[in-house]
């Protein structure tokens, strides 16, 4: 869907992207994830061709981009608003005309969404009128009132409230689930362990890591073993670090030490009931974290 | 180009739809008529209230007479200096002149006593008369006899015609020309300050509110900023034409209520308009004011003005449009604004000072030359001559580098904008803009 091949791009001095090479396969949902500064939503403007690389091409759908791509492309920036003093309908027509969508089209499909998302009643409103979640959701209606093919959503769930997040959250699955490619852009880890499918990290102007979020997640398992014994028979491992959570039931933190999984369950299995075995998965939050810090120590 | 229309419409009705514009629009041109009405009101009020003010003179001459008026009446008497001046005091006199012995060939000594103090025309006007009055005494005093000198003033006006390359003459009148330059060029310089504002409001708008970002995902900043000019422009142009329309109709109004009767020249003019012209000069015995006003008004050459004025007006709004923008795209609030205007303000500053001091005085001097060919300065400064005659060689080339000028700031501006737009929290200064300017990209 998306190719983004050795892209550099320097603002003065700082380095805002230095050679990324991204690969978004068509109908996923790719978090693009990395600290403040790291250069994303640098990335992101130029896949919206906002501003332009000093070197480096993309490609959108095996094509070289061009200004005719922005009909395709839908983005949600995470410095957003709309014109306090235009009313909602005024709005929504003016920004998916801007997208190239006939007068009728844009009708109709404003229609559409309102409907769909019960605002009906909010046409005539201005935008100063609504309340904060209110214009969120419209702001989301533009974003992708022209039924992009590739959304591009920075930091989408800023400023929701939980119901509207939840709302707007199944929005993007039903998109993802008609084919919509979705890049994500967000600090918030469990909307992308909940939603992604692949990841990329850019840090410091680089990408220090991408791939499908199963694989990023086993390459950064610690191999430590969470084990729950009960009915424990004589000579408790106390050096596991043990903790009572029952009367008669220990649960247990360890590490593979150079073993074997099936080792170390053996070994506790001959101590008692093994009533849990669990390899403990990084989170996002765990392996974003532990990124940034090798990268300011390294 | 069809979304830059969409912006010029979106600009443009966002601004009409307006209450504010709707009040504006109907308020301002009632101001003109109000102003006027009330003028015209108080002074008809004053001249029938009012009651003669009369002021005492002594003339230890015996030399001096003046005449009295609507407004004042002179009563000579033999008071002493105490006496004028209590009269003055208990409030019977208006004034008091006291003019003691003097020398017809200095003057001196001669005071006015008031209650109020007396406005400058009034002791202008009594100046006029007492110098009148010896210059009378002392050229009887060299043997000429007034009575000659009186038959011998005379009354002359210079009738000016302009005389063009090919031969053509044209009857001009100074004041004629002095007033068009003068509309034109305030006009334009009012347009440019008022529009160039809403623009600037505009993109301190779209940048503060965030909608900016979104918008350039859709559309090239040139074009926005462009579609954004070109819509406020409207706006404006509209506003002026409502205005046209009403202040003519309201003055017509208002000049009809309170009576005063069309000056004769003005109703024959109006008379003339309505017949063709070679029949109205055979069929009626015109006289020489009359005629002299149909040949400056034919004299003007209406088409130029009005071509150059509509080519300065949009011309010079464009330049400095782009400039606003520019500021706009830079700065994240209208406060932090103040700083860049300086050097927008200036040449326009700059433009309608000198079409006061240098143009409409002296429209062929160098100086009006040079403002009227500089671009930053031309819209105002060629207005101010244009009405006078100015050579096709000069009109063009100062039309020529306002277009190129307009290039030049816009390329300028959409460089700035295109960066600026972007830039939250940065505080720009002259150097950082620099820097947007020299980037390429």
């Amino acid at each position: 869907m998306l190719e983004i091949k050795d892209l550099s791009k320097a603002f003065g001095n700082k380095q805002a992207l230095t050679d990324i090479d991204l690969s978004v396969p068509e109908g996923v949902i790719f978090g693009l994830l990395g600290p403040n500064g790291a250069g994303k939503t640098t990335l992101i403007r130029i896949i919206n061709q906002i501003i332009e690389a000093d070197k480096g091409e993309i490609f959108l759908e095996g094509q070289k981009i061009s200004p005719a791509d922005i009909r395709k492309i839908g983005y949600l920036p995470e410095e957003r608003g709309l014109y306090k003093k235009m009313k909602v309908w005024d709005q929504l027509i003016y920004f998916a005309r801007l997208k190239g969508l006939s007068l009728d089209e844009a009708k109709s499909r404003v229609n559409h969404w309102m409907d769909k998302l019960e605002i009906a009643s909010w046409k005539s409103k201005k935008i100063e009128d609504l309340s904060k979640g209110m214009a969120q959701k419209i702001q989301f209606i533009a974003t992708i009132i022209h039924e992009p093919r590739l959304l591009i959503l920075d930091e989408p769930f800023s400023g929701f409230d939980p119901v509207n997040a939840e709302i707007i959250k199944n929005e993007i699955i039903g998109l993802k689930n008609k084919g919509t490619t979705i890049i994500l852009s967000t600090h918030r880890m469990e909307s992308v362990e909940l939603l992604c499918d692949r990841v990329a990290m850019i840090n410091q102007s680089r990408k220090i890591l991408d791939g499908p979020i199963r694989e990023v997640k086993n390459s950064f398992k610690p191999e430590i073993f969470e084990v729950t014994l009960a009915d424990i028979q004589e000579g408790l491992p106390l050096e596991f670090g043990a903790v009572e959570i029952a009367p008669g039931e220990w649960h247990f933190k360890t590490s593979l030490n150079g073993g074997t999984p099936n080792q170390l369950l053996s070994k506790f299995m001959s101590l008692g009931q093994v009533t849990q075995f669990d390899e403990v998965k990084p989170t996002m939050e765990e392996i974003f974290i532990h990124q940034v810090k090798s990268a300011e120590n390294g | 180009m069809d979304k830059i229309w969409l912006v010029i419409k979106r600009e443009y009705l966002a601004r009409v739809k307006k209450k504010s514009f709707l009040l504006a629009t109907l308020l301002t041109p009632l101001i003109f008529p109000a102003l006027m009405g009330v003028i015209v009101w108080l002074a008809v009020e004053e001249r029938g209230s009012q009651a003669l003010r009369i002021i005492e003179v002594v003339d230890e001459n015996d030399l001096f007479f003046l005449e009295s008026s609507e407004q004042y009446a002179f009563s000579f008497s033999d008071a002493t200096l105490e006496e004028g001046k209590k009269l003055v005091q208990d409030g019977d006199r208006y004034g008091f002149l006291y003019i003691p012995k003097i020398d017809l060939t200095d003057p001196q000594g001669v005071v006015y006593y008031g209650e109020d103090n007396p406005n400058m025309n009034f002791i202008m006007r009594l100046e006029n008369r007492l110098r009148k009055k010896i210059e009378e005494q002392r050229l009887l005093q060299s043997g000429i006899d007034p009575k000659i000198i009186s038959e011998i003033r005379t009354d002359i006006s210079i009738r000016s015609i302009r005389l063009d390359d090919e031969g053509t003459e044209s009857v001009s009148n100074a004041a004629v020309n002095y007033g068009i330059g003068f509309v034109a060029g305030i006009l334009i310089y009012m347009f440019i300050f008022i529009y160039g504002n809403q623009i600037m409001q505009g993109v301190i708008e779209e940048k503060s509110n965030r909608i900016i970002e979104i918008l350039v995902s859709s559309i090239k900043p040139f074009q926005l900023m462009m579609g954004k000019i070109i819509g406020v422009a409207g706006v404006g142009l509209t506003q002026f034409l409502i205005w046209i329309i009403l202040i003519g109709g309201l003055t017509t109004l208002v000049t009809g209520y309170l009576g005063m009767q069309l000056p004769q020249e003005q109703a024959m003019e109006l008379a003339a308009q309505d017949m063709p012209t070679e029949e109205f000069s055979e069929a009626v015995p015109v006289n020489s004011d009359v005629a002299e006003i149909l040949q400056v008004i034919n004299g003007i050459d209406f088409f130029t003005i009005t071509l150059s004025f509509v080519f300065y007006f949009l011309g010079g709004y464009l330049l400095y449009g782009a400039l606003f923008a520019a500021i706009g795209s830079a700065v994240d609030a209208p406060s932090e604004a103040q700083q860049f205007m300086f050097p927008v303000t200036i040449p326009l500053l700059v433009a309608y000072m000198g079409l006061f001091v240098f143009v409409l005085n002296d429209p062929n001097s160098t100086t009006s030359f040079w403002l009227s060919i500089i671009p930053l300065s031309s819209p105002i400064g060629m207005m101010g001559r244009v009405s006078y005659g100015v050579p096709w060689y000069e009109l063009l080339l100062s039309m020529g580098l306002l277009v190129l000028g307009f290039l030049a700031t816009t390329w300028i501006a959409a460089k700035i904008y295109r960066i600026g737009i972007l830039m939250h929290g940065t505080k720009p200064s002259y150097k950082l803009l620099w820097k947007w300017i020299k980037s390429s990209e």
